[in-house]
Order: C-alpha cells, then sequence, then structure tokens
C-alpha cells in the first residue's frame, strides 16, 4: 500500500530517529511511504492552549497537504487525536464549514501507527528483535480519544526477545499535557514524579509508548536523574530486527 | 464564533466561587503537604476501586450514562418551561417558591425566611450551593447560627476550614487531626475521645442529636427537583439530612435551576448513575423525597428558593452549558491525577476538580477564574467516569480558547504568550519558514551536553527545573528524508 507519513512537529524537529523507523518499518512489511514535504504541524499546542485562531491555517495546511492521500500514518497518539478529535472543531469555530468536512474526511483516513498496523495492514507480528526489558506507557490520547486499547501490546508480544513488563499504574497520565508541564509544572512533576516511580519499579531498560511528547516528558525526568532507564518510540522498537538492530 | 447574551455573573464580594491565588501558586503549597498528599491518595485510590466494582456490575452502564446526558440536555433546552412547572406543582401542594438572581438575593430571601420564623440557630443538610452563595455567613451577619450536621461538614465547620471535596468535604484530613478539633470546639465533648473513627462518629452523632431536637428550622440543598409533581430529593449517607428534613416546623431549600429533571422516571436514570459515580455504592442509604407540605407530617412550612447565580450565563453559551449536566458526583474528583495530588482548597472555588475547572469559571466569568481551565493535562480520565458524558477535557479547550479571547479584546498590548503563538502559528503555516526555524533552532546543539540539556530560558525554564531536555539532532527528519530519498513535492527549504 501507498501511505503518506505525517511525521509530526516534535519528530521532525526533535526525534527524526523515530520518522525513521516508522519508515524503516513500514517499508520492511512491503509498503511505499511517501512524505508530503509541505506538511508542517497539527496545530495541537495552539488549540490546547486557547489559540484557535493560530491553529486554524495549521488545520487548513494539513488538509491540503493529505486530502489526496489514500492513507496516512502519525508516529503519534496525540496529533492523531488532535486531527481526528479538533481539526474540524477549529474550523467551525471560525465558520468554515467547508473546511471542517475535508478536515472530516482527511482525518477518517489518517491513523496512529499502531492503529494501521493492526486494524489496516492486519499485521501483528512485524518481525522485529529487541532483546530488552521493556514497559509500556499507554499514552493518555491513545488511550482515551483514540481507544488505541492493547494494540500497542499486542505488536509488542510478538517482538522476538523482548521481555515486556506491566507497568504498575500505567493508564494514568505522566503529567506533560503539553504547556500544562509549563504552565502547572509543580503539578506536572508531581505526576511525573509517580510515573517515573511506577517505570522503576518494573525494573525495565526501557519504557515505551506510542508518543514522543510523553516520552520526553517522562525521558527527561529519567534522564536528570540519571536513573539507568531510559525511553524509546514504539515504532524504533517495531523497526529493530536481528540485522539492523 | 459563539455570541454571549450578557447574562450576569456570579457577583464578588460573596460566596465562594473564587479563590485568593491562581491555581499554581495554591497549587504549589498543596503539593508540599505531605500529609494531605498521603490522604488524598489512599482515599481517591479507594472510591476509584469502589466505583470500578460497581460500575462494571451492570451490562447497561453506558446505556444509562446516555440516557442521563439526553434528559439532561432535554431538561435544559426546556428549563424555563419546567422550572414554571415546578413552581406551579410546589405552590398548588403548600410550598413557596422564591427566585434569586444571584448570591445576595438568595441571602437575603433565606435570612428574611428565616427571622420570621423568630429562630436564631438553624440546622443544615449537607449542600455544596449553599455554600457556593456563603449562606452560612450571611446568616451569621444576620445574628443566626447555622449548625452543619453532615459529619464531614461538620468537621470542616468545627475547624473553621473549607471543604475539599463535593462529597467528601474533610477528605484533606485525617483522623487525628480530627480528634484535635473535636476536642478544642466540640464543648460537650469527652476529653478522653481516641482517634477511633467510631469513636469521632459518637461523639458527633451526641453532639447533633441535641440540635436535631431543638432545631426549628432546617436548611437543605436538593439532588432533584421533579417538575411533574414538585417533589424535591435529596440522597445522603448519614441519615442526618433525614432528619433536618423531617424534625423541623419550617424547611427552606435552595436549588440551583439546573437541578430540575421532568418526572418521575427519570429519576431511574439518576439514582442508579449518583451513588454508583459518587460513594460507589449500588444505592445510597437515604434517599429523601418531598412534595410541598403534609398536615401534621414533617415541617408544615416549606420554602424553595431557585438560585441562578451566573447559570444562565452559562446557558448561554452552547458549547459551555453541558457543565450544567452535573449531578455532583465527584467521579472526576477521585479520577483526576491533579486533584488527587493538589486536593480541593488549590482550585478555591466550592466546586473543585474537573469538573469546578469548567463550572467556576462560567458561573463567574473566565476571567475571575482564568487559571482554572489550564488546571488539567487534559488526560481525559474525567470524560471516562462522568455519568452524564459531559466531556470535559473539550470544554477545558473552549474555555481556554474563550480566555485567550477576552484577554486580546481587553488588552491593548498582547501577551508575551500571545505573541510566540502567533509566531508559531506563522511560522507553521509555510513549510519554507517552518525549515528555516527548525535550522536556526539547532543553534540550541551548543546548550546540549551528550544529547540533552539540563537548562533553559524562561518560560521553558519550567520544563528543565525537574527535566532534561532533549538537544536538537544534527539534521531532521526531513532534511534526512531530502538527503535520502531526494526531494517529494515542494519542500521549500
Amino acid at each position: 500500500m501507498r501511505i503518506a507519513l505525517f511525521v509530526t512537529c516534535l519528530v521532525d524537529g526533535l526525534f527524526p530517529q523515530v520518522g525513521q523507523a516508522t519508515v524503516r518499518l513500514l517499508e520492511r512489511l512491503g509498503h511505499e511511504v511517501t512524505f508530503p514535504g509541505a506538511q508542517t504541524c497539527c496545530g495541537q499546542m495552539h488549540t490546547n492552549t486557547g489559540y484557535l485562531r493560530g491553529a486554524l491555517p495549521l488545520v487548513r495546511r494539513y488538509a491540503d497537504v493529505f486530502e489526496d492521500c489514500e492513507l496516512v500514518v502519525v508516529p503519534s497518539g496525540s496529533c492523531t487525536g488532535s486531527v481526528r478529535h479538533q481539526h474540524a472543531m477549529v474550523a467551525r469555530r471560525f465558520g468554515d464549514e467547508a473546511l471542517a468536512r475535508r478536515a472530516e474526511a482527511v482525518a477518517a483516513r489518517t491513523y496512529e501507527l499502531s492503529e494501521l498496523l493492526v486494524d489496516v495492514l492486519g499485521v501483528e507480528d512485524v518481525g522485529a528483535y529487541y532483546p530488552h526489558r521493556v514497559t509500556y506507557h499507554p499514552t493518555c490520547h491513545s488511550l482515551r480519544l483514540l481507544r488505541a486499547g492493547d494494540r500497542p501490546l499486542r505488536l509488542l508480544r510478538k517482538v522476538a526477545g523482548i521481555d515486556l513488563v506491566e507497568l504498575p499504574d500505567a493508564e494514568v497520565c505522566c503529567g506533560f499535557g503539553g504547556t500544562f508541564a509549563i504552565k502547572n509544572g509543580a503539578v506536572s512533576t508531581a505526576m511525573l514524579a509517580d510515573k517515573m516511580r511506577s517505570v522503576l519499579a518494573t525494573g525495565a531498560e526501557m519504557c515505551t509508548a506510542g508518543d514522543s511528547s510523553c516520552l520526553m516528558h517522562i525521558g527527561g525526568g529519567l534522564s536528570r536523574l540519571n536513573a539507568g532507564t531510559a525511553t524509546v518510540h514504539l515504532a524504533e522498537i517495531l523497526a529493530a530486527t536481528q540485522d539492523s538492530p | 464564533m459563539s455570541t454571549f447574551l450578557g447574562m450576569p455573573y456570579a457577583p464578588r464580594g460573596v460566596g465562594h466561587l473564587r479563590g485568593e491565588q491562581p491555581f499554581p501558586v495554591a497549587a504549589r503549597a498543596a503539593l508540599a503537604d505531605t500529609q494531605l498528599r498521603r490522604n488524598l491518595g489512599r482515599a481517591t485510590t479507594t472510591i476509584r476501586a469502589k466505583r470500578a466494582a460497581v460500575v462494571a456490575e451492570l451490562p447497561d452502564w453506558e446505556e444509562l450514562r446516555a440516557a442521563g446526558e439526553a434528559i439532561k440536555r432535554h431538561t435544559l433546552a426546556h428549563l424555563d418551561r419546567y422550572l414554571e412547572q415546578l413552581e406551579d406543582q410546589v405552590t398548588a401542594r403548600g410550598g413557596t417558591v422564591h427566585w434569586a438572581r444571584d448570591a445576595n438575593e438568595a441571602n437575603r430571601i433565606v435570612t428574611g425566611l428565616v427571622r420570621g420564623t423568630g429562630a436564631t440557630e438553624v440546622v443544615k443538610v449537607k449542600s455544596i450551593v449553599t455554600d457556593e452563595i456563603g449562606l452560612n455567613e450571611a446568616l451569621a451577619g444576620a445574628g443566626i447560627t447555622a449548625h452543619e450536621t453532615d459529619l464531614a461538614e461538620l468537621i470542616v465547620q468545627l475547624g473553621h476550614d473549607r471543604p475539599s471535596h463535593i462529597l467528601v468535604p474533610a477528605i484533606h484530613l485525617g483522623r487525628a487531626e480530627i480528634r484535635e478539633i473535636f476536642l478544642r470546639e466540640m464543648g460537650d465533648v469527652d476529653p478522653g475521645l481516641t482517634d477511633a473513627p467510631a469513636a469521632l462518629a459518637e461523639a458527633a452523632r451526641l453532639h447533633l442529636r441535641r440540635r436535631f431536637l431543638s432545631a426549628r428550622v432546617g436548611i437543605s440543598g436538593a439532588n432533584f427537583a421533579v417538575a411533574e409533581t414538585g417533589t424535591l430529593c435529596v440522597v445522603e449517607s448519614e441519615g442526618n439530612g433525614r432528619m433536618c428534613l423531617t424534625l423541623p416546623g419550617t424547611l427552606i431549600t435552595v436549588m440551583g435551576i439546573e437541578k430540575v429533571i421532568p418526572s418521575w422516571r427519570d429519576l431511574e436514570v439518576f439514582l442508579q448513575l449518583l451513588p454508583r459515580s459518587s460513594t460507589g455504592e449500588r444505592m445510597n442509604p437515604y434517599t429523601s423525597m418531598w412534595t410541598g407540605v403534609t398536615p401534621g407530617d414533617g415541617p408544615q412550612r416549606f420554602h424553595l428558593v431557585l438560585l441562578d447565580n451566573g447559570r444562565t450565563a452559562a446557558l448561554a453559551d452552547p458549547a459551555g452549558r453541558q457543565a450544567l449536566h452535573c449531578i455532583r458526583c465527584s467521579a472526576c474528583l477521585n479520577v483526576c491525577p491533579v486533584y488527587e495530588r493538589t486536593g480541593g482548597h488549590a482550585y478555591g472555588s466550592v466546586y473543585p476538580g474537573p469538573i469546578g475547572a469548567v463550572l467556576s469559571p462560567q458561573l463567574t466569568g473566565v476571567a475571575d477564574n482564568a487559571s482554572l481551565p489550564y488546571a488539567s493535562s487534559l488526560c481525559g480520565a474525567c470524560y471516562d467516569a462522568c455519568p452524564v458524558r459531559i466531556d470535559i477535557p473539550s470544554l477545558l479547550v473552549h474555555l481556554r480558547a474563550r480566555h485567550v479571547e477576552e484577554a486580546a479584546r481587553a488588552r491593548r498590548v498582547p501577551s508575551a504568550e500571545a505573541v510566540a503563538m502567533a509566531a508559531a502559528s506563522w511560522v507553521m503555516a509555510s513549510p519554507a519558514r517552518y525549515a528555516a526555524a527548525q535550522r536556526a533552532g539547532r543553534a540550541g546543539r551548543a546548550l546540549g551536553r551528550g544529547g540533552r540539556i539540563r537548562r533553559l530560558p524562561p518560560p521553558l525554564s519550567a520544563w528543565t527545573a525537574a527535566r532534561d531536555a532533549p538537544a536538537p539532532p544534527a539534521q531532521t527528519f526531513r532534511e534526512w528524508w531530502r538527503r535520502e530519498r531526494g526531494d517529494t513535492d515542494g519542500t521549500a527549504g
């Protein structure tokens, strides 16, 4: 299949290895990946901070760039959630019903990575090899906006060599929340402390998730403590093989 | 864009809908209180588990939630009609209905009614709405003492404290603290009182019994009011409410106008949703219902005060009005990771937690509670738990947008944040500008060591206060793609 990658601004600018892993994984599974170069950002930061007018041109850009694509994959539950649950709302707030309809149509073809693999491509064993002790954090927007359920875990369980351990209180937010981490830094940090406590209790080397934003938060905390546990995006685990770890 | 009809908000200077400090400041103090953190962590964990167990028992829970939402939406769409029907029915059955535009009017009405009886003391059923309007203070100003009779409300009142939870107002206190409050404030208490829960409950029971038997006026809120018959309904756990609602000769009920429901059939839905969501019980121990006045049985004078206090202003906002669906179960507080760590006082309003963060700003106007819509990571746990399916995360975003729009209108010079957001939007609206900004951002690599940045300038210093930040990579994804795959469709850069 021909799949367009919406890499997200965060992955593009700060975590290019996650985008590269997504490309490597989908190509290994026999699909063609395109990268429409005019893409930028889904506008979630603007929307969730209350700057809906600032999000409007980004909503329009997303529709312009991706509306001719048959399938769009996003290595982020949160950005997929924004495309699916906020784009049409933003357009309607400014009375642009035509854009809202276009946004809904393209959102219906936009999938978070684990949704694409399990629901659209019908694959759970992607042939990955990752010989590490790993715990999985289901990010809030994957869990409660997308209802991604256990799709990421089904993919992880099929990874060869992995020692997958359950994360206690997995469904509790890590405290990132976009600009919440800045505006309410103290509360955000208190939530992070509990999440790190859970992660460290598993004895995992790696904490994985489907969102680089939450991983940047958890990983930033673990790194500050030199805790000996790091973070890795789901796409990177699924892309790893015996030949190309 | 939404239009607002200019309905009045809850007035300043009366009641408890506004905090003294913005949420992030109040939260910092709460986070440092180790006793509070432990109490809240234990209490919310216990109640979350209880709720989850009893909700899982009902195969039609999602249908019940949808029914609850539909009834509330219908009622609010025809609120004028149902309120007048309620008034007609209460009046026809011997009660008197009063309409209060705001807290001041409601306090004046209730104070006048109590004065008219000649009583100088009243007993109160647990009621958040009377706390919202600051009724106890208004009564005190008129020389009338209000006695709280709900155990937790009594503890809070004796401790000269404020409630911190909708259902469990003293959730922030441990039993040792409660014992100290009783010994200090109760007067008639046994000085050998221990902090065993049964001993504390017995002390409160003895203390309250005298109040119940001598009270001539009872004051309550209401969980529901059935328009078709004019029946009021209060649900509770302790039985103190039943005493207040039946023993005194005069009963005064203060009720927010959004509490009306059309019919008895609708109660069937809410009496299943409410106890399971709030206390995690299949059914609450006491459900009291009364319809006007019954000669020779119960209060012989019944007054119903219908309160607006900003509710019509909330109703005027098509997106915001669903906050009025709330049945005050507090399930959203118990599942909220922010509430669990800060407690209720940090929100500054009688309505704390996620529902408070969307209700309080609508009752007072967003400007008076501007920090509350941001007091959430938008994790969505509240929406999943809400028995009437209030989409709190979307409401929070909506109120943030209202705040930004109102602030932009009120200021001549835009805030630094507004400027940064406008700049970011301008940059990201163009792939060329975006790629240029990425190249400029690479200067940030100089800050990094071993791929991590330990200190960033404000406002990002709030991030690096506790977390490392990743240093920008040598090449962005789009640069890598172009290098590996060649230009695709016009990636200018």
